[in-house]
């Protein structure tokens, strides 16, 4: 193996027939090291037009979306739907140990390219299908844009203002919470065939993958028949019936902006000594008197009533409004307070702590003359390379390396199968 | 077809506790690895602690949050900070394929149990950490829970309206990016074994893996200079797109049309009403600039059906519509319960209850939910004396040391 100089999954090979609901899979995989080859229609894959672009520069070539999508892949075009096409798939299954696609159910069995073509063709190939609702169900054909299915993944209900509409996440999420269960689903099949020899179908819901971080709230239902409310910037805790729950505020306005805060107490050390600090803070200027002395560890969010915990925040929150929210940022670090700031993205690239990690990684783009920075590593690795080994796949940029190089096409196939919009 | 488990004979020792950590042994075990799950009584799992507890009734096996991250697993009580404690944690880290542990960065090294020692007692072992901000850094110290990490990682910030407060939920997004992230390079890391008979260390922050979530945003800044901010549930490249109210009490449904002729099926659901002729809704452009306008002609709409009808109306027409479920809703959805996505479990104290399947189907292997997370030190008996070899006269001596814990050793309360 190449042990010293390729990533963790160095020695596979990833064919990338998805779309959107699919590209975070194979990029995955493909910045462990895999070599992914993303598989277009000619012309493109339809999510080149989707923003925002390099520079503001509507283009297929300058999708930003597109970009940081599809690092570490290559790119070719391949019509599967013409019998040409076809068969140069199934030729390029014979040495695959990955196919991903996220077509509708169905649609690569009426190709003929289904799991048993697939299977019979490479009987090691895991073939990954990510997709709304999985491949089969009442609503399987669903059509779902990212906001649907995440409102049918349950967590958006509980996004928001209770006198206002629930929201989803401004930047969309639900596709890649699906590819990423996609990916450690192929991870999974990936081991049972090198045990084995064998492989199979995972067959991934975006739904389902969504509905995993809607987390205590799915237990809260099953226990206590309680649904989880929209409270804006805090949480309707879930109580017994005779005292009802307590909105309890997470979500602080300061002076610049918010900081998230538990300010609890309890039985648990670390947060009494948290929330005194806050308070002692506070007490230094003169304020939040009411509560100079108050004992944490008597908190009690599970009997505590409104209007006691309303005292409590009103205090606080008059504190807070003179503070910035780096201001708190830095007496949290410094005393162990149990807060962070609500970053913007901004705040997010100009991290310390992520420049300190050398968390962003440049990725040329040789062709805009120009470097960009990415979100780099989720999970560093000792031994060998996390790497964007390449920027996202311009159009049918290695049909040349693929088909003549690697399949031994002539130049005259290639460009016969160009003419007749093959590639 | 086959039915094996797919880490049938892998091994994990768990030292972790909260979310991230214990995600990825419970994946790991229902797919066949044997995980021996360590925790003290004088140190619970903070997860044991948080509702909801059996008949709301605070109680260190009542707690449904934290049995439904826990499944297959073995549980054991053991006082780690003890010399005899370490001298076991050792045994099992020589057992093991794989250690995990989420706790503060520095725990694990101050208790002698980091990976340069685990690499003395094992030299191909593969040893994961996560914690939020990562194990090194000006920032690594500050300890928080994963509602801070989602405001620190932007997630926060871009939800709700653009002029109104963040409309966040008391829930911790990036826990559940983090631990897929994590399974999916630590079965890298073992095919890699198999093959090199090297292991290795895998080093997670738990804010790194989240931020990969918000790409295109930071590219926008990276490139552009642009920072984007809260849309409430407007989408560039749609309209009308937004979570419209229906009949009942706080029901709603989420209509996303982006193309022509999804505009025109959408038209029709409606019933082709005057002012889907006007001009100013009849293009895209158009949609957009009249977009407040548009929204309140939807609702007008979409207020006389449930937004059970709305959805099947739409779908039935070739309009993408999803009502906004409530947890309640994905119980009930048809296709959750196709999918066979709530799978029940017979916990000790807690009794039958929902544990979540995965959301990959595998048609050779699929995971199996055999048992119930454990009770503190469940399982003391089977992991001391079968895989640890000690004798009941060692265990017995172990435990009047206080080695291994016992109730009598939980601090009081339980609340916070």
């Amino acid at each position: 193996m190449n042990d010293s100089d390729g990533g963790l999954l160095s020695s596979y090979r990833v064919l990338d027939l998805s779309g959107e609901k699919g590209f975070l899979c194979g990029t995955i995989l493909g910045d462990f090291g895999a070599d992914v080859v993303k598989i277009e229609p000619p012309g493109g894959d339809p999510a080149r037009s989707i923003g925002p672009f390099y520079k503001d520069i509507t283009h297929p070539e300058k999708s930003l979306y597109w970009f940081a999508l599809n690092t570490s892949k290559r790119g070719i075009t391949l019509n599967i739907e013409a019998p040409d096409g076809r068969e140069i798939f199934k030729r390029l299954v014979k040495t695959a140990d990955f196919v991903i696609e996220s077509f509708a159910p169905g649609y690569m069995d009426s190709l003929g390219l289904g799991y048993p073509t697939l299977e019979r063709i490479n009987p090691g190939v895991v073939m990954t299908s990510v997709t709304p609702f999985g491949s089969t169900g009442p609503y399987a054909h669903y059509k779902a844009p990212d906001m649907v299915v995440w409102a049918m993944g349950g967590f958006m209900s509980t996004c928001g203002e209770p006198s206002e509409p629930p929201y989803r996440v401004s930047i969309p999420q639900s596709y890649l919470q699906g590819s990423l269960h996609a990916a450690m689903g192929s991870m999974i099949a990936l081991y049972h065939r090198e045990v084995t020899g064998e492989g199979q179908r995972v067959d991934t819901s975006i739904q389902e993958a969504n509905f995993f971080f809607t987390e205590e709230a799915m237990p809260v239902w099953d226990l206590w028949r309680y649904n989880w409310q929209r409270a804006g910037p805090g949480a309707s805790i879930p109580r017994a019936a005779d005292i009802g729950p307590l909105w309890m505020r997470l979500l602080w306005p300061c002076k610049d902006g918010y900081v998230n805060i538990f300010l609890v107490g309890g039985a648990q050390a670390g947060l009494v000594r948290s929330s005194a600090a806050v308070v002692e803070m506070a007490n230094k200027e003169g304020m939040a008197e009411n509560l100079r002395g108050y004992d944490w560890s008597t908190h009690d969010a599970s009997q505590i009533s409104q209007e006691e915990r309303n005292k409590i925040e009103e205090a606080i929150i008059a504190f807070l409004r003179t503070k910035t929210k780096q201001e708190l940022y830095q007496a949290a670090l410094e005393k162990g307070i149990v807060l962070a700031p609500l970053n913007t993205i901004k705040d997010i690239v100009e991290s310390p702590q992520l420049a300190a990690r050398e968390y962003f990684v440049e990725v040329q783009h040789p062709e805009l003359g120009d470097a960009i920075a990415y979100p780099g590593a989720p999970v560093k690795l000792s031994d060998v390379p996390w790497r964007m080994s390449r920027r996202a796949p311009l159009i049918g940029e290695h049909n040349g390396e693929i088909y003549q190089g690697e399949l031994g096409l002539t130049k005259e196939e290639l460009a016969r199968l160009k003419t007749a919009q093959v590639v | 077809m086959s039915k094996e488990r797919v880490f049938e004979g892998v091994k994990v020792a768990e030292f972790a506790w909260v979310a991230v950590g214990p995600q990825i042994g419970r994946t790991l075990a229902e797919h066949g690895a044997t995980v021996v799950r360590i925790e003290s009584h004088r140190r619970p799992d903070l997860l044991r602690l948080a509702s909801p507890h059996k008949d709301f009734q605070p109680g260190i096996d009542r707690s449904a949050f934290f049995a439904m991250l826990n499944t297959n697993k073995y549980g054991i009580s053991l006082d780690i900070s003890k010399p005899e404690g370490k001298g076991l944690a050792k045994k099992l880290i020589a057992w093991a394929d794989i250690v995990t542990e989420s706790f503060s960065p520095g725990t694990m090294k101050a208790l002698g149990l980091d990976y340069e020692e685990a690499k003395k007692i094992k030299p191909d072992i593969i040893y994961a950490s996560t914690c939020m901000q990562g194990q090194y850094g000006p920032h690594s110290a500050h300890g928080a829970y994963g509602d801070q990490l989602m405001a620190l990682s932007g997630f926060t910030g871009l939800t709700g309206r653009p002029d109104g407060e963040p409309g966040m939920p008391p829930l911790a997004y990036t826990d559940f990016i983090a631990p897929w992230y994590l399974v999916t390079a630590i079965i890298g890391a073992l095919l890699r074994r198999r093959k090199t008979g090297k292991g290795m260390y895998l080093e997670q922050s738990q804010y790194e893996a989240g931020a990969t979530f918000l790409a295109q945003g930071i590219l926008d800044y990276t490139v552009n200079g642009r920072v984007v901010n809260c849309m409430a549930n407007r989408d560039p490249n749609a309209a009308p797109h937004g979570a419209y109210p229906c009949k009942g009490e706080d029901r709603w449904c989420a209509i996303a049309v982006f193309t022509d002729e999804e505009w025109a099926a959408f038209r029709e659901v409606i019933g082709t009403p005057e002012w889907t002729k006007d001009s100013r809704f009849t293009t895209f452009y158009g949609r957009k600039q009249n977009e407040d306008e548009l929204d309140r002609l939807v609702t007008e709409w979409t207020t006389n059906y449930t937004a059970e009808q709305v959805m099947t109306l739409m779908q039935a027409n070739g309009v993408p519509a999803g009502v906004v479920y409530t947890i309640e809703d994905v119980f009930n959805d048809p296709q959750m319960k196709h999918r066979e996505h709530f799978v029940y479990l017979e916990h000790p104290v807690i009794g039958r209850h929902a544990y979540h399947n995965e959301a990959s189907r595998f048609s050779k292997t699929p995971p199996d939910f055999r048992k119930a997370a454990p009770c503190l030190g469940e399982d003391n008996e089977h992991v001391y004396k079968e895989i640890l070899g000690l004798t009941d006269d060692e265990i017995a001596d172990l435990l009047v040391a206080g080695v291994i814990t016992t109730d009598a050793d939980l601090p009081g309360g339980g609340h916070f």
